[in-house]
């Protein structure tokens, strides 16, 4: 009887250990490299390859650039180290650049004010050179040309507007190219996303120049050029949209330097403007009936102002160009068309028998090149706290509203024909970067078809379905791909990013790396009080 | 010695789920070895559970039968298309006790108590699926008054009312892995928790003895739902600017323990020798989704289950070898009630081959020791949860059951 425990206790304690084992365990040899070598990895772009996201690069948020997982997949199939510049100095995981206007913070939710805001605090991140070539030669804000051009990363230019503060903080030298420093890692495996800013600053300005604090005048209210035609880059204002011939030699240019040691990479097309949310959130027609104070407000805007515009556009043969409010649905906001029909005398002699010359003429200046907002147009992100303040330019409390009572500036507003600008520059970059990647044999990651597929919905490899959505509450939090800025990933967005480019690596190379997980990287970042 | 035997075991109340969903089917250490069979057989007091009508049969005025098992239970999860890996261990302690008592000729009373149900998985807490569980502990005691009456001598019926009472503490993140919704780096989690929920249903059967040889036997035990409200519903790691909202509050909510229906056959070949087939029916249908009702306004939180009714193929025989030693052993196939597409990792149960053996020692013609053994084999299986807005869970499982069973065996 004794025994007999015994021998039960052994049976029992033997099959207690019985392990389940799989047939194929998962282990990292089940992944290879392919035909890539992935012992230099070299990441050539812009400020979505340095890793950029809520309006800077902060520390925490640069160690989710997509260069930087990417690496960490390739580092198991012989990867080397990946090197990105140093953000040590930003203590505070703030972002921004110490001592430079317009390089704030990042942006936060401040859950207090449930909106948007820059985290407060003060940039900690400073010029000092490291003087280093990183493996991350993403550059914020590089224009295509920028690559290639000697000296963008001189601290002296940066007055001149010929240097960037983040290539000054890294470059190798004030001669220094991005290019150059990137070959000094000489890499055996490249990215190269570049060409998004050649037309995105033409149109997150709304097709305008940028301010000049140095002068008196407003240049904003000025059209930026498309310079389509015009290869000459030392011509360019910052938004002007980049010739396409231009883009096209020093992509070629690019390309030829990064496969000189016959690496072997990916190349990234470039999105258009209609798959991010910095132009999607704010609607045309957002002024409710509500939100324009009543019925009263209402009747008297168009007793006084819609009715008179409507009137003199419809006499010359725009009948839609102005209508009445609704006091039912929700109206479009009044806006300034560069490109409008000026008819300023037309409304300054109309309006003078009522109003007097002076002040008719003053309605002329403003409303000359004025029009309701379309469904064509797109309204930019930070358009949205500034609809319905009052304009400063204004000659009269009376008529101050923008784009109620006075027409929002032509930078709150891409138009249909600045959309048509940008959509046919960006379709010619792309022709450029799908060609030169063929002729020297080069992956594409078309990142215009995929992040186009966030307008309808992105089926992600986990099974959620991103959309190019802002952020609009905690319930959709895990939705959101985009950082706050509207324009950048969030570190979700880049792991996104990063798989898509990991599928095209697996075909094209032949390689077996793994995909990252979305959700195991953060989205929008919320502080209860700011 | 009885009593505090039962006792332990009761405050050791625990069970993890091996078969399909989350039954547990260990009612009975001799029917177990026989592959869980037992509509159709006569052994002991554990025919209370499998078919209250075969009580009249027993030969015994007075049966008791009290047993547990050691249940182990090991599920590993992998996938590489992310490169992860995790693993659940548990333990549980099944029990059961049954006692019967002749009262006449055609009248036989008796009392049931068992645990059908239970799941217990405990997953690392913030794994992969951890928005879908971190871990799970779900309980159900079932008592059972029975009585049996004797309809000739050929055929009997009969059941009795169940008195289920159970606990449930369920465990998951509320988020996929995200730095919004965490404190200091650890998410934002959700654990419910209701105790002592009870509820009601029947157990009711009927066997014909065509023969001396043999048994024909069909049970029904119904579904019972186990209505959890008011119990707690506590956030825990809620970041402060989410504190007005994700505020600790009680839930509703309903888990159904469905039906099963049994028809089976025992033959006694020889002396020695006794066959028995049961064919179990589970009417999983019924768990379309496990919704959780927040008293806070809080959105319910769905979870679509969809289950299928699954059914249970057994075969177990039985030899005497003479007065002192009885051998046992069967087989049986479980089927899954869980749909493609719903694999959750709370239950995660795929087809299973189990083996069974066991002996009786019988120490003297009153008092008998029994042991069991039950190996549960499941097929490795690739398999995902598409109905989590926080994405599909996708990847490869494998699972291994191992439970020891002992339990006495006293009559007169």
């Amino acid at each position: 009887m004794k025994n007999k425990f015994i021998y039960l206790a052994i049976l029992a304690a033997g099959f207690a250990s019985c392990e389940p084992e799989f047939e194929n365990p998962v282990t990292t040899d089940d992944y290879s490299a392919g035909e890539a070598d992935f012992s230099s990895y070299v990441a050539v772009g812009n400020s979505l390859t340095a890793g950029y996201m809520d309006g800077t690069v902060y520390k925490s948020g640069q160690a989710n650039s997509f260069p930087n997982l990417l690496a960490q997949q390739f580092a198991l199939v012989g990867g080397g180290a990946f090197t990105q510049p140093s953000y040590e100095d930003d203590v505070n995981n703030l972002g921004g650049i110490s001592g430079i206007p317009g390089f704030g913070t990042r942006l936060v939710i401040d859950a207090a004010q449930g909106r948007p805001e820059p985290l407060v605090g003060t940039p900690t991140i400073t010029l000092a050179p490291q003087a280093t070539a990183y493996n991350n030669m993403g550059v914020p804000g590089a224009k295509s040309f920028h690559l290639v051009a000697p000296g963008y990363g001189n601290a002296a230019g940066l007055a001149l507007g010929q240097a960037n503060p983040y290539f000054v903080r890294h470059a190798t030298s004030s001669t220094a190219t991005v290019i150059g420093d990137a070959m000094m890692k000489n890499p055996t495996f490249f990215t190269n996303w570049i060409g998004n800013n050649d037309v995105l600053s033409y149109a997150t300005s709304g097709g305008t120049r940028p301010d000049n604090p140095g002068t008196p005048e407003d240049e904003s209210l000025l059209p930026a050029t498309d310079q389509t035609g015009n290869p000459n880059a030392a011509s360019y204002g910052s938004n002007d949209i980049t010739d396409p011939t231009l883009f096209a030699g020093v992509y070629t240019q690019l390309i030829a330097a990064l496969t000189s040691n016959g690496a072997k990479g990916v190349v990234a097309t470039i999105p258009n403007v209609t798959s991010i949310p910095y132009f999607t959130t704010v609607p045309y027609a957002p002024l409710s009936p509500a939100a324009l104070g009543g019925s009263a407000n209402i009747d008297a805007l168009n007793a006084q102002l819609y009715g008179p515009l409507n009137g003199i556009f419809t006499a010359y043969g725009e009948p839609n160009r102005v209508k009445l409010l609704s006091a039912a649905s929700a109206n479009p906001i009044l806006i300034y068309d560069v490109d409008a029909i000026d008819r300023s005398a037309e409304i300054t002699g109309a309006l003078t028998p009522s109003l007097g010359a002076p002040t008719a003429t003053a309605f002329g200046a403003v409303f000359g090149k004025a029009r309701q907002a379309t469904a064509e147009d797109l309204v930019v992100l930070p358009a949205s706290s500034v609809i319905g303040t009052p304009n400063a330019s204004s000659p009269s409390p009376l008529i101050n509203l923008n784009g109620v009572s006075y027409p929002m500036p032509s930078k709150w507003v891409l138009t249909a024909n600045e959309q048509a600008k940008v959509e046919a520059a960006t379709t010619a970059y792309n022709n450029a970067i799908v060609s030169i990647a063929a002729t020297n044999d080069l992956a594409v990651a078309d990142m215009n078809v995929i992040l186009n597929q966030l307008v309808s919905g992105l089926r992600a490899d986990n099974g959620t379905l991103y959309t190019a959505n802002y952020f609009s509450g905690g319930t959709t939090e895990f939705k959101v791909l985009f950082s706050l800025d509207g324009v950048h990933p969030n570190a979700r967005g880049y792991s996104v990013i990063a798989n898509e480019i990991i599928k095209v690596i697996n075909e094209f190379y032949n390689a077996k790396l793994p995909l990252l997980n979305p959700n195991n990287y953060p989205g929008i970042h919320i502080v209860p009080t700011n | 010695m009885r009593k505090l035997l039962s006792l332990t075991l009761m405050a050791l109340a625990s069970s993890t789920a091996f078969a399909g969903g989350y039954r547990v089917s260990i009612q009975g250490q001799k029917q177990l070895a026989m592959g869980h069979t037992g509509v159709a057989v006569v052994n002991s007091a554990e025919t209370a559970f499998f078919n209250p009508a075969g009580m009249a049969y027993l030969e015994n005025k007075f049966n008791l039968s009290v047993g547990g098992s050691a249940l182990f239970s090991k599920t590993r999860f992998q996938e590489n298309t992310y490169n992860t890996t995790a693993s659940s261990d548990n333990f549980g302690t099944p029990f059961n006790a049954y006692a019967t008592y002749k009262l006449n000729d055609w009248l036989t009373a008796g009392l049931a108590v068992y645990t059908p149900f239970g799941s217990e998985v405990e997953w690392d807490q913030n794994w992969q699926g951890a928005y879908l569980v971190n871990n799970i502990d779900l309980k159900a005691i079932f008592i059972q008054p029975t009585v049996s009456v004797r309809v000739g001598e050929h055929f009997s019926v009969g059941g009795g009312p169940i008195y289920a009472t159970g606990s449930v503490t369920f465990n998951r993140n509320l988020y996929a892995a995200n730095s919004t919704f965490q404190v200091d780096g650890n998410p934002t989690d959700l654990t419910i928790e209701a105790k002592g929920i009870s509820a009601w249903g029947y157990n009711i059967g009927m066997m014909f003895n065509p023969t001396d040889k043999i048994r024909l036997g069909l049970n029904y035990r119904s579904e019972i739902i186990m209505e959890a409200r008011d119990g707690d519903a506590n956030f825990n790691d809620v970041p402060d600017f989410a504190q007005t909202t994700l505020t600790n509050t009680t839930f509703d909510a309903d888990l159904p323990l469905p039906a099963e229906i049994t028809a089976g056959i025992s033959v006694q070949v020889t002396d020695k020798w006794l066959f028995a087939f049961d064919f179990n029916h589970a009417m999983w249908s019924a768990y379309k989704s496990l919704d959780v009702k927040f008293n806070n306004g809080l959105p319910t939180s769905v979870n679509p289950r969809n289950y299928k009714d699954a059914s249970t193929y057994r075969f177990g025989t039985q030899y005497k070898a003479n007065d002192k030693f009885t051998f046992r052993a069967g087989y049986y196939f479980d089927e899954s009630p869980v749909q493609d597409g719903y694999f959750a990792p709370e239950t995660p149960r795929n087809d299973s081959n189990a083996f069974t053996g066991g002996l009786t020692y019988q120490i003297n013609n009153k008092f008998g020791v029994d042991f069991s053994f039950l190996y549960i084999h499941f097929d490795e299986i690739d398999n995902s949860y598409d109905h989590n807005p926080n994405g599909n869970f996708a990847g490869t499982y494998k699972s291994v059951v191992f439970s020891p069973g002992v339990g006495i065996t006293y009559g007169f």
